[in-house]
């Protein structure tokens, strides 16, 4: 295998490794968030709008660690660095 | 495929570029600051007023309601800044429905413009509340220990407000891509009418976490006992 065809495989292996292991743990979190906020505003419904605006605000917390994983995976799919360096090198050649 | 609406070159002439990212940013700008200044030039404070002021009033008061619930005293000191970034990013993402647009904070130099703008504005409005040596101190507040972690987390946060909200835009219109050459029919349509759901949350996160972080900078230590007592009472 040349020097393309190893950063491409691992570009993509590893991009899609970081997508399926990286929203695991934002999944069991936003989960055992949500379940939470729900038992709470089932014992309390008058501090709703408190309670809504935690989760909301906690859970975009939450889910933005999945979002950092998401735009590694697409950098490495669209625009990876080693891979223009590569044919840069190939287009100078 | 595109990553983001900078590869949307309209014009270009040397090393000036006319991308889509500009030409979008300045067309909600214009759509904002015209349509907010046609409303407001006849204002009434009589019963009968027209719809448009009754939409901006909901609007203005609700910016205002929820700051003041995050913990700032005198919302209509920060509604310049909050409500502005609020109706942009919201503004940014509801547009999507029209053919043709993409949502400028579908671009990191948008998002991170927009991050850095929170990042100058925290200290900001911290030293108008409590003076230079006041806001200074909230960086050693527990103990003198805790400074460089103090410094991290406010770089940390503001990389986290560009990445989040780049992030959920970017993977908005990049599902759709996606789905369009999959199955081309009606499930783009469910996810376009899900990214609208997500494009409010995000706007309405943006400006909550703005107002979080002002509220924690302007908050000095003698505001803090008070508070404490309101919970025991």
């Amino acid at each position: 295998m040349d020097n393309m065809t190893l950063i491409a495989t691992a570009s993509i292996v590893t991009a899609g490794l970081t997508i399926a292991l990286g929203s695991i743990g934002p999944a069991l979190g936003e989960g055992r968030a949500v379940a939470t906020a729900l038992s709470s505003l089932a014992q309390q419904p008058d501090a709703a709008t408190t309670i809504t605006r935690t989760l909301f605000v906690g859970l975009a917390m939450i889910e933005s660690v999945a979002i950092y994983c998401f735009v590694v995976s697409m950098i490495l799919i669209f625009a990876n660095p080693f891979w223009n360096h590569v044919i840069a090198q190939t287009a100078g050649k | 495929m595109r990553l983001s609406p900078d590869e949307m070159i309209f014009w270009q002439h040397g090393f000036l570029k006319l991308n889509g990212t500009i030409v979008f940013t300045w067309g909600l700008m214009f759509v904002l600051a015209i349509g907010s200044k046609l409303i407001t030039r006849n204002l009434s404070t009589e019963l009968k007023r027209s719809r448009w002021q009754n939409l901006l009033e909901i609007v203005v008061t609700g910016i205002e309601k929820q700051i003041e619930d995050v913990g700032l005293r005198h919302p209509k000191r920060y509604i310049g800044f909050l409500g502005t970034l609020f109706l942009f990013v919201a503004l940014a993402s509801l547009c999507t429905v029209i053919p043709g647009y993409e949502p400028p904070t579908g671009s990191l130099s948008t998002t991170a413009a927009l991050a850095l703008c929170v990042f100058v504005a925290v200290p900001f409005f911290g030293i108008e509340e409590q003076g230079l040596v006041g806001y200074l101190k909230s960086y050693v507040e527990p103990t003198i220990i805790m400074m460089p972690f103090n410094i991290i987390s406010e770089l940390s946060r503001t990389l986290a407000l560009a990445v989040r909200l780049f992030g959920n835009m970017m993977s908005g219109s990049m599902i759709l891509a996606i789905l369009l050459t999959i199955t081309p029919f009606i499930f783009p349509i469910a996810m376009s009418a899900l990214g609208l759901l997500t494009g409010m949350v995000q706007a309405y996160i943006f400006s909550i976490l703005a107002a979080v972080y002002i509220a924690a900078a302007t908050r000095g230590r003698k505001a803090r006992p008070e508070r404490m007592q309101d919970i025991n009472a």
